[in-house]
């Protein structure tokens, strides 16, 4: 609707800015915003500049008052995997994103799609319950559920956040629900005409159609998992070999003096496997976007 | 409803042969259906609503996880509002976070939104360079921040003292540990960022035009065109916040145990908690300490329980408000 609406304007709209391009008034204004914009970008940029540099600096270096490698060291990428089981917290960290994920989206997928497309008793109840379940404070609950795994003897272990997925996840049952209702019921129906059960639409029309809404709901869980300090904290802080990488980096630095280039490394280390996922994930979500029409 | 059921009526009258079929295949469907989100119920049931109220039990209990749970009444209560030495402390550094991380961070969000939107030329390129810092897991951003902060050799103090001006303790200062974080909590702000820009992209121009044709001046426009239509997404953004703020709990906990040099496997975590002199002991952190270094397990769960009733009161006006939240909302 607001596209018809601005539609008759544009003109009008090219034209005043054409014309406002030549007043002095609005050529400062654009200078001013764009050396506020360079100098805010140099600020945001800074301390990801800064932890590199420091990444390749021996050990002593980092303690002079010099903020350029020299000469560059890159020991320090090789140090960190000697000094701490550190390949051993990037596959705990891997075992735990890679499995949470795919038990979330064969349990969440199904669960969404009921919620979006099908009309069941209890329905708002439901979805009232997954977003209050998604929006609550994890130490809420932690205190009984800490009890429960302690019971089942999985204490120490990741096991107490990867199982849990198994049945469904608030956050992406409601993300994939919400994507899913942007797809037409049509489809859906055209499906059930030609004789497929629920199961048939969801999994040869539903799912082929919402790629990129579920893509989303993976990386969003994956880098949760990755990133997740919280509850490998209440499960395994008593046991490092069962540490995921993003907790072992907390506890990185102390145990080795203030070895900032490594630490800084290892941070470099962590962070690098989620730019990479959301580089190649970019397309997908604008893709999705797109080919949807949703926004926002 | 009443339509539904009539034309059923009929169709059954219709096609009487073929109705035991027909009822199967709807059993079939009702049966698969049900299978499909019941693996969800179950999770909820489980990891939901049996904690909320095992825990709201255990807060009345005195409970170490070794012995079983022995009932206490409001005990737990009555030490926690009346005796409990840290847990104020505990809150208003919360609270602080509340009142001031939520704004500062929500008031940069959408100062960059604005430049960004009239930013023309190499918008992609702007947006992920101001994006990009949010993506960076939490843990690695505190290492990174007690780095790039710490008094002796930190880049920022390197900097400072170049221009001739003494550089503070920031994260090893109890009057500036806070303060720091909320720098950190603005570096990281793009994820509310995207959200605004979004709204802001989403504005009608001619609504700009014809207040610049009513002689709106440019804070006017703001006031009367940009904000209104931000509304809901400003709400959001906030009570979001606020719910975020007040779980904090892994930003202060790795800046204390980074920024006191103590870590490490033979450390346990509650001697660092709070560092510097408790000036980044949040509430939830308070009640991990009670919880899971003390094994108070039942008087953790008093504090969860407060902590469940503060949340739900922001949660019931997100609700209230937003049909995105609501079984008919279709955003």
């Amino acid at each position: 609707m607001s596209a018809t609406a601005t539609r008759p304007s544009t003109l009008d709209t090219e034209r005043n800015r054409r014309s406002g391009r030549r007043k002095p008034n609005s050529v400062l204004l654009w200078i001013a915003e764009h050396t506020v914009l360079v100098v805010l970008a140099v600020l945001f940029v800074a301390p990801i500049v800064f932890v590199l540099l420091t990444s390749f600096m021996s050990a002593n270096q980092t303690l002079t008052a010099s903020l350029w490698p020299n000469p560059w060291d890159f020991g320090n990428y090789v140090r960190a995997f000697t000094q701490v089981p550190l390949a051993q917290w990037f596959g705990n960290s891997a075992v735990y994103a890679v499995l949470a994920t795919a038990f979330m989206l064969i349990s969440s997928v199904p669960a969404a799609y009921v919620l979006a497309k099908i009309r069941i008793r209890f329905a708002n109840t439901i979805f009232l319950a997954i977003i209050v379940a998604m929006l609550l404070p994890p130490q809420v609950t932690i205190v009984p559920l800490y009890v429960m795994w302690s019971q089942l003897g999985l204490t120490g272990t990741l096991w107490p956040l990867i199982l849990p997925n198994l049945l469904g996840d608030a956050f992406s049952i409601f993300l994939l629900r919400q994507f899913f209702l942007t797809i037409p019921s049509e489809y859906a129906d055209a499906a059930r005409i030609d004789g497929n059960g629920e199961l048939g639409v969801l999994v040869r029309v539903i799912v082929p159609m919402a790629k990129p809404g579920i893509a989303a709901a993976s990386i969003f869980l994956f880098f949760n998992a990755w990133n997740d300090y919280f509850g490998p904290l209440v499960y395994t802080s008593e046991n490092p070999d069962n540490w995921p990488v993003a907790y072992g980096l907390a506890m990185f630095h102390g145990s080795h003096g203030t070895d900032w280039g490594t630490t800084m490394a290892v941070t470099m280390l962590v962070t690098i496997p989620v730019v990479i996922i959301f580089f190649f994930a970019q397309r997908t979500f604008v893709e999705g976007i797109t080919l949807t029409g949703v926004k926002g | 409803m009443t339509a539904a059921s009539l034309r059923e009526g009929r169709d059954n009258t219709q096609t009487r042969p073929s109705r035991p079929i027909r009822s199967r295949a709807k059993l079939k469907r009702t049966l698969v259906v049900w299978a499909m989100i019941t693996p969800a119920l179950l999770g909820l049931a489980i990891f939901f609503v049996y904690p909320l109220l095992a825990n709201l039990y255990y807060s009345f209990t005195s409970f170490n996880l070794l012995s079983p749970p022995e009932w206490i009444g409001l005990r737990n209560y009555q030490y926690l509002f009346t005796q409990d030495p840290r847990v104020v402390t505990a809150a208003l550094n919360t609270l602080w976070l509340v009142v001031i991380l939520v704004p500062v961070r929500i008031i940069m969000a959408m100062a960059v939104a604005g430049l960004l939107v009239r930013a023309k030329r190499a918008s992609g390129l702007w947006r992920t360079l101001f994006y990009m810092p949010a993506l960076v897991p939490p843990v690695a951003s505190v290492v990174a921040f007690v780095f790039l902060f710490n008094p002796g050799t930190g880049p920022v103090n390197q900097i400072l003292h170049a221009v001739g001006i003494p550089g503070p303790l920031w994260f090893s200062d109890p009057a500036l540990a806070k303060p720091s974080l909320v720098l950190m909590g603005v570096w990281v702000m793009g994820d509310i960022m995207i959200i605004f820009l979004a709204s802001l992209l989403d504005v009608p121009r001619d609504q700009y035009e014809a207040a610049a044709l009513d002689g709106a001046n440019g804070p006017q426009r703001v006031r009367y065109v940009t904000l209104p239509h931000m509304g809901p997404v400003l709400l959001f953004a906030i009570i979001t916040g606020v719910i975020a703020a007040l779980q904090y709990f892994t930003e202060a906990a790795v800046a204390s145990s980074v920024a006191s040099g103590k870590t490490g496997v033979s450390v346990q975590l509650s001697q660092v908690l709070g560092y510097p002199s408790d000036s980044l002991l949040t509430y939830t952190e308070w009640l991990y300490v009670r919880g899971f270094s003390n094994f108070q397990l039942g008087y953790a769960a008093a504090l969860a329980v407060l902590l469940f009733v503060i949340t739900a009161a922001f949660l019931f006006v997100l609700l209230r408000r937003f049909k995105a939240f609501t079984p008919e909302g279709r955003s």
